[in-house]
């Protein structure tokens, strides 16, 4: 019986392990590519539109647990928190008047001497509406979105301090990535010393000064702020503290943990600066020098 | 079919509707914020084991695909890193489906118990060996929960599938 079909209630379709195998590789390609490459982007916010009803939907039980808190919180509570930000508000603002006056002398030093103007920065209030689920990342969803005006890539503070970065934004809202996330840098300065260094989270919520030589001179207890070289992060925000530092001999640089300032993994309000520094163009790449006893590479290699 | 291969009760044929219907509430509640609790079980993870048992033919590495996807989207994790982790989990239950259907639901309970195990495993080997810093042993212990409700949703699923007993005294069988 050359040609017989089996009949059709015979008919699987592929085969389970031919499946198996589609599906697992294909999977393993997405999150490849969306974990080194970020092609995937267009395709998430495409997903994300189908999601977002039922994200929205569930998101209502966090929100009711979060509005019945303030609800009951008691008067007294309220009262010490009242006293507490009139006085923190009067602080402020006799320094707010004298930061006024300074900015405007500022202002006229920089005219006088033809420097160029520092951008103002604008910001945005934005309130954590909870953190994402994910374990194995430190990220929050923030209640605004690209129709209040944010970006990725925008830098988050809160009263204290830097708190992270817009990394993905959605109309109404913004998945916002902690500084204690693993491997999330911040370019840093150390005030003491000016000295300029790169600042990592270290995923169990503290930070990481990496590459400092074990010889640098640091102490625990010194305060840590961005150093604005990148442009993204603007320059002079309080970032964290200094806890210790371990000096190994067997190892070329120190290895220094730090203390977040900011409260980080709290449930607040927050500011989302938009700010956007003008860099300089990126200065041409070098000549790539060419090798001797190999003219037919380097005849090739500069190609504008 | 029958509720377990030793039952003597017949079922109604699963309609389709009611299984991604179940899905779909369970991606609802995975979607609930609850941020880094401890013990909080995979409902998807357990749901798509479920189907993946009672209706292998219907509900396989496809399915388990697309939640998997959804899943990543809603809680904000890497695209693929629930999707792999589904695909495997709802082979693995398709290939158990004709063992462990002889048996009573604890007893299934107890064979789906290491599959959402592994599931666990599987995803935090990936996520290790894509440089991710290991979470903690807390996110293990939401499959034992998982495990437990396996138990009231072996009713609770198969509820639409119940015929009325019907007694007929005249009626030779």
């Amino acid at each position: 019986m050359v040609g017989h079909s089996p009949p059709p209630f015979f008919k699987r379709g592929p085969a389970p392990q031919l499946k198996l195998v589609f599906f697992a590789l294909l999977s393993l390609v997405l999150l490849v590519s969306d974990l080194n490459l970020r092609y995937l982007e267009v395709f998430r916010q495409g997903l994300s539109i189908v999601a977002y009803p039922l994200q929205m939907a569930a998101a209502t039980p966090a929100d009711f647990v979060r509005n019945a808190s303030t609800y009951f919180a008691s008067l007294v509570q309220l009262q010490v928190e009242n006293k507490e930000l009139k006085t923190q508000q009067l602080k402020v603002s006799e320094r707010l008047l004298r930061a006024d006056q300074i900015e405007q002398e500022n202002r006229n030093l920089r005219s006088l001497l033809q420097v160029r103007d520092l951008q103002p920065v604008k910001s945005v209030l934005a309130e954590i509406m909870y953190s994402a689920k994910d374990p194995f990342s430190r990220k929050v969803i923030l209640d605004k979105g690209s129709q209040a005006g944010i970006e990725p890539g925008l830098v988050v503070v809160d009263a204290k301090g830097v708190i992270g970065q817009v990394t993905r934004v959605f109309p109404m809202q913004a998945e916002l990535t902690l500084l204690t996330d693993k491997d999330q840098a911040i370019p840093v300065m150390i005030v003491r010393t000016g000295q300029r260094a790169v600042l990592f989270g270290a995923g169990d919520g503290l930070l990481e000064l990496r590459y400092l030589a074990a010889n640098a001179d640091i102490q625990p207890g010194d305060q840590v702020v961005t150093s604005g070289l990148d442009g993204v992060y603007q320059a002079g925000l309080p970032v964290a503290t200094v806890v210790k530092v371990e000096r190994d001999q067997a190892q070329a640089f120190a290895r220094i943990p730090c203390l977040p300032v900011a409260g980080i993994e709290q449930f607040s309000h927050v500011l989302v600066l938009r700010h956007r520094e003008n860099l300089a163009p990126r200065p041409p790449e070098p000549e790539p020098l060419a090798k001797p006893g190999k003219g037919r590479k380097a005849k090739a290699a500069p190609k504008e | 079919m029958q509720p377990t291969h030793s039952s003597r009760r017949i079922l109604l044929p699963v309609k389709m509707w009611f299984v991604y219907l179940t899905l779909c509430l369970a991606l609802f509640f995975n979607y609930i914020p609850t941020g880094h609790l401890p013990g909080v079980p995979d409902m998807v993870a357990l749901v798509l084991a479920f189907w993946a048992v009672r209706e292998p033919l219907k509900v396989g590495t496809g399915t388990g695909f697309i939640f998997g996807l959804l899943t990543d989207v809603g809680v904000g994790a890497a695209m693929g890193q629930h999707a792999f982790a589904y695909v495997l989990l709802a082979y693995a239950a398709n290939e158990l489906s004709r063992r462990v259907l002889w048996f009573p639901p604890v007893e299934q309970a107890l064979h789906v118990l290491p599959l959402l195990f592994l599931n666990q495993v599987v995803m935090v080997l990936v996520m290790l060996l894509a440089g991710v810093s290991f979470p903690g042993w807390w996110m293990f212990f939401g499959c034992f929960l998982a495990a437990l409700l396996w138990i009231p949703l072996h009713y609770l699923l198969l509820l639409p599938q119940y015929q009325p007993v019907e007694r007929d005294e005249n009626r030779p069988i």
